[in-house]
């Protein structure tokens, strides 16, 4: 199967163009703005960020008589811990996106674009702006594109520094300046958004696939992956394998496969213990269960797990569970934005727990009260940014409760493998 | 004292504010040239940003204050912040950090006396593939380990990277 995303020799303009690029600019630009939105419904793609939401629909929701402004936003604030594919996706093909946004901009109405990169990328972010400028003087973006008439205007914002901004509605808080605080969702950003206004947010993966999509047909795109998951995905993979990286493949490949096959396998023979499918804050999976699953929405959904920003995170036996929820913990709770009760003390509580557990001066209780703070906090809250931390808590104690138990106890299994 | 914005940066704002409907909207890209200029984002700075944008002083402080990214006090020439999420964890980067707090005698938060170093952990910095992560200013060093460390450490100590690339 031919990469869709991962493409060599892309990442210039002149490359890009070679290659077949802005042809589907030029053929959406030919179209009717609702028949580019069908061609994005036909394909199956959902959305790469973690919710997985069917892009097409979501571009649907923008009220057809809406008057004024609309935005079309990107979500480069590629954050969820194990997930580097829009990185790389910018460095390597960033007119995908480019194009990507232009033609969804058509579909929706929209005139002003915002590219929210999160700010530590601050090379990928200049690499942008220059491939924006290049593409601008060719006429692909801002006024009257391609002589259409069409005005589009795309502008890089680099974020500070939040994790939540990750959230769509917290975004869009930060990016009008404020706190990156989630909104209480209805009305949805669909109908009310940036600055009030509609707006599409959309992950970068899913519009740089748009390109291909209107270019060879939505058909064409849903004939990859499964039915329900249709069309490729990066898959990010870290941890110690032999060859860890982001892996364009279509949905539905064997975990597997993706592990052996790919990745070359687990490193100097190390024996895989669980895998986080994907990113920290989906559900672990034991090896047994990741060595029968499939990546796709659904399987993994059947697992008990997610698919997520497709971040598989690798774990290997001489890991300890107990020491890699408290790295999640204090990560979770440095980065709940505080307005929730259930997150902003939940995460503190979670963090403090396993701080006792991993200093072994934790009890058997502790281990319940983990569990059920964590209960406690799933779907309380205006955003996941809870569900993030109950998710990967209540199982890994599910799943892992022998080595809770062992440090309850006094005994840490590991990183060094012995008892302390 | 307070701070006069240089002519140079209103002309830069006026820019920025151009992206927005709303001027307001500037405010983080505005805090970041500040940031750009001096190193951090003095309390002196946020009163006269929000003067120039018509922005309450809480509203600017409650930004800074949210977002990692802004220092609130001087860094060091070379700011070292080691990424402690999961994958460069499993990676190493508790060693790279320990070994960070004893070649230059500081712990996380803390700036070296000489003014060159300050140290920092940081989450996730979307880097995992080729964990351990290590981000100097603006710039990502990955794969590290502790022959690398050293020797990027040496080549800061004796101004042998490029400006450039900060």
């Amino acid at each position: 199967m031919e990469n869709i995303l991962l493409k060599d020799k892309v990442a210039s303009l002149e490359g890009y163009f070679a290659a077949g690029g802005y042809r589907a600019l030029k053929k959406a630009l030919a179209m009717k703005p609702a028949d580019v939105t069908a061609e994005v419904k036909a394909s199956g793609l959902r959305g790469r960020g973690g919710a997985g939401f069917p892009a097409g629909l979501k571009w649907s929701f923008i009220p057809k008589d809406a008057q004024g402004p609309r935005y079309l936003v990107c979500n480069a604030d590629e954050g969820e811990p194990g997930t580097f594919k829009d990185r790389e996706l910018l460095l390597r093909n960033p007119h995908a996106l480019i194009e990507g946004m232009v033609i969804a901009g058509w579909a929706i109405g929209a005139q002003t674009g915002y590219i929210y990169i999160r700010g530590e990328f601050a090379a990928e972010a200049r690499l942008l702006e220059r491939e924006l400028f290049a593409a601008r003087a060719k006429g692909f973006v801002g006024r009257n594109v391609l002589g259409s008439g069409f005005d589009f205007e795309l502008f890089v914002h680099r974020g500070a520094g939040a994790y939540i901004c990750g959230e769509e509605t917290a975004l869009l808080e930060s990016l009008e300046g404020f706190k990156g605080q989630p909104r209480l969702k209805p009305p949805f950003p669909a109908v009310k958004g940036l600055f009030g206004a509609p707006t599409v947010i959309n992950n970068v993966e899913t519009l740089a696939a748009v390109p291909a999509i209107i270019d060879k047909g939505g058909a064409w795109y849903a004939s990859m992956g499964t039915p329900k998951s249709a069309g490729t995905k990066l898959f990010c993979v870290s941890g110690p394998v032999n060859k860890p990286g982001v892996y364009e493949l279509p949905l539905g490949v064997p975990f597997r496969e993706l592990l052996e096959k790919h990745c070359g396998g687990m490193k100097e023979g190390k024996k895989l213990k669980a895998v986080l499918p994907g990113g920290s804050s989906t559900p672990v999976l034991t090896a047994a269960e990741a060595m029968a699953v499939a990546l796709d929405y659904e399987a993994l959904a059947a697992a008990g797990s997610m698919l997520g920003s497709g971040a598989v995170i690798i774990i290997d036996e001489s890991q300890c569970m107990v020491k890699l929820l408290q790295v999640l913990a204090r990560f979770y709770h440095h980065e709940s934005c505080g307005q929730c009760t259930p997150c902003r003390e939940g995460c503190g509580w979670i963090e403090k727990l396993l701080n006792r557990l991993e200093a072994g001066k934790g009890s058997g209780r502790d281990i319940d009260t983990l569990y059920s703070a964590a209960d406690a906090m799933l779907g309380r809250t205006i955003c996941p940014l809870a569900d993030a931390m109950a998710m990967p808590a209540m199982s890994f104690v599910k799943k892992f409760r022998g080595e809770f138990e062992a440090h309850a106890a006094g005994k840490c299994c590991g990183p060094d493998g012995g008892a302390r | 004292m307070p701070l006069r914005l240089t002519d140079d940066f209103k002309a830069k704002a006026a820019r920025v504010c151009a992206a927005y409907p709303r001027k307001d909207a500037a405010l983080i890209p505005l805090l970041q040239e500040l940031q750009r200029e001096k190193g951090y984002v003095a309390e002196e700075a946020m009163d006269a940003l929000a003067a120039f944008l018509e922005l309450p002083y809480a509203r600017v402080k409650a930004v800074v204050t949210f977002y990692t990214m802004f220092n609130r006090a001087p860094v060091g020439k070379y700011h070292l912040q080691v990424c402690r999420n999961i994958s460069c964890h499993m990676a190493g980067a508790p060693g790279l950090l320990a070994r960070l707090r004893e070649k230059l005698g500081i712990s996380e938060g803390e700036t070296t006396r000489d003014g060159l170093f300050t140290l920092s952990s940081v989450e996730c910095l979307g880097a995992c593939g080729s964990a351990p992560v290590l981000q100097v200013n603006e710039h990502y060093f990955e794969k590290m380990d502790e022959r690398t460390l050293d020797a990027l450490l040496d080549d800061m100590r004796h101004g042998r990277l490029r400006a450039a690339d900060f």
